[in-house]
């Protein structure tokens, strides 16, 4: 009985640490998932190189130019960067503790988009040969602006309220990243692939909402009624402009 | 029964004055000095004095806003470049007394000095009811700033060492003419071009004040709203101190720190190494 427990715990906690960092305490008896794939119809824009020329430290780590991050898609229409999420229906717990961290790597956010429950410790790293300066800028959270020099330690700091926020570094203009601070820990991104999957989810009745940097949001409602997978689809109307 | 309509009257009462923008209490006023402002007076005078940019929602679009670049403060962000608190906090009312009375040199904002204290504080409580932040959240706490020591040339060239290494000459430039790097691609909070401080421009054009201690806390506390960060985490006051005097000497007037650095260069000019990417031991 003992073991049995144990070993669900973990598989819970494994399942859970896929949802993009927002792992939470509250793990609970073996849920539903919800999963799926991201795509568009329409034509996206095409992403562009970045020139780093004016940075040669970062320039130098990326043996071809990086693409721009605003619509980055995949074979077979798919979108990536795409925050999917519980918005209804789900009772949000305490913040994860877990910090979610984020990184300036190579003149680049990594993640291009981190989320992370209000409230929720973020840690931002600065791994580059350059300084660069945080610059969030929220509307409904306070905006704030520091210089992070290489060597110095991670800021800590946290968004009190759900928003998406835009975040660029001053001193290096095509650097962009989204901070998705929402009102639940049942959140992830999609992947390169397109793909998504929200694990953990107790029976009821639930408002999935999918959010892009650039094509608004898609919603679907899903209902879980034990421990089963309900595929949703949730399509964007991509716009090149 | 009486109790229960009594507590439905206020509560309606605060949806009231939630919707009509206001805000209830201590927000209403403005304590500068030994003055206190009221938003009831204020709001007269912002109609005469401000609208005309500011706009009558306080969001910076007044109908000449068009016209004119830098663009109107949007009040209702409640982001402020000139405090003397740190990045992310509201100013103190004092904060929004001496920028409105010093004016925005080089823009359209003009000096208000010639209004009586009073009105201008009766401005500043006014002012403050256009962003929720002043009624949900205290300003922050001014930062401490130490007594200024006096300038050397020790202190200069330290100074100088820490606009190279925390790459001040990005945007900058290495001379401090706002031509780094970075200068022509900047953008502010509201994606409007910016361009960084040019030192060498002859009129002192530092638009939160031109005395030291102004200067200390423009690199202190950021300016919020801009590509200006706050490099409090990265400075001691001692260094602080030696940025201020190092930045005295980017410009042409006859500051002590300029002449003491002036007569430091014309024997041990050739020692330095120029700032910019070639430098910094990187």
């Amino acid at each position: 009985m003992r073991i049995t427990g144990i070993a669900a715990l973990a598989g819970l906690a494994l399942g859970a640490s896929a949802v993009a960092g927002v792992a939470g305490p509250h793990l609970r008896a073996a849920g539903g998932t919800i999963s799926g794939t991201i795509t568009y119809t329409g034509t996206p824009p095409k992403m562009k190189p970045i020139d780093m020329a004016k940075e040669p430290t970062c320039a130098k780590q990326h043996a071809t130019p990086v693409m721009t991050e605003g619509a980055v898609t995949g074979p077979g229409n798919t979108l990536a960067d795409v925050v999917v999420y519980i918005s209804a229906g789900d009772q949000p717990g305490p913040a994860p503790t877990q910090p979610v961290r984020y990184d300036q790597k190579g003149c680049q956010y990594v993640p291009h988009v981190a989320v992370m429950q209000a409230g929720q410790p973020l840690e931002i790293y600065n791994d580059d040969e350059t300084s660069h300066n945080i610059h969030p800028m929220p509307k409904l959270n306070s905006e704030w602006n520091k210089s992070q020099p290489p060597g110095t330690p991670p800021i800590h700091t946290s968004f009190d309220k759900p928003e998406f926020i835009s975040v660029k570094c001053n001193v290096h203009p095509w650097m962009h990243g989204v901070f998705a601070v929402l009102n639940t820990s049942h959140a992830t991104v999609s992947g390169a692939d397109g793909s998504f999957k929200l694990e953990g989810l107790a029976p009821g009745h639930y408002t999935v909402t999918a959010w892009h940097e650039r094509f608004g949001t898609q919603t679907a409602d899903v209902t879980i009624t034990g421990s089963e997978t309900q595929t949703v689809k949730l399509v964007f109307k991509a716009t090149p402009y | 029964m009486r109790h229960h309509s009594a507590v439905a009257a206020l509560a309606g009462l605060g949806v009231l004055l939630l919707v009509t923008g206001a805000s209830t209490g201590a927000a209403q006023e403005s304590h500068v000095g030994n003055i206190t402002g009221h938003a009831a007076s204020g709001k007269k005078l912002y109609r005469r004095y401000c609208v005309g940019c500011h706009g009558p929602d306080g969001d910076g679009n007044g109908e000449n806003a068009q016209w004119i670049d830098p663009k109107p403060r949007d009040f209702t962000a409640g982001l402020f470049k000139c405090r003397s608190t740190p990045t992310g906090t509201l100013p103190t009312d004092q904060d929004l007394f001496n920028a409105m009375s010093r004016g925005f040199v080089t823009t359209n904002m003009p000096i208000w000095e010639p209004l009586a204290a009073q009105n201008r504080a009766d401005l500043v409580a006014y002012i403050k009811t256009f962003s929720p932040r002043f009624s949900t959240e205290k300003p922050g706490t001014p930062i401490t700033i130490p007594p200024e020591p006096a300038a050397t040339i020790e202190g200069i060239l330290r100074g100088r060492a820490t606009f190279q290494k925390l790459e001040c000459w990005k945007c900058h430039g290495p001379a401090g003419h706002g031509d780094g790097p970075s200068a022509s691609t900047l953008t502010d909070s509201k994606d409007e071009p910016i361009r960084p401080y040019n030192f060498a421009a002859g009129v002192p054009r530092f638009m939160c004040g031109a005395t030291n201690q102004d200067i200390y806390r423009d690199f202190m506390t950021g300016l919020d709203g801009s590509p200006m960060p706050s490099f409090a985490d990265q400075l001691q006051p001692s260094e602080a101190w030696d940025l201020v005097h190092f930045l005295r000497t980017l410009q042409p007037l006859d500051t002590p720190e300029a002449l003491i650095w002036k007569q430091w260069v014309a024997t041990h000019g050739s020692e330095l190494k120029p700032i910019g990417p070639d430098n910094g031991g990187k």
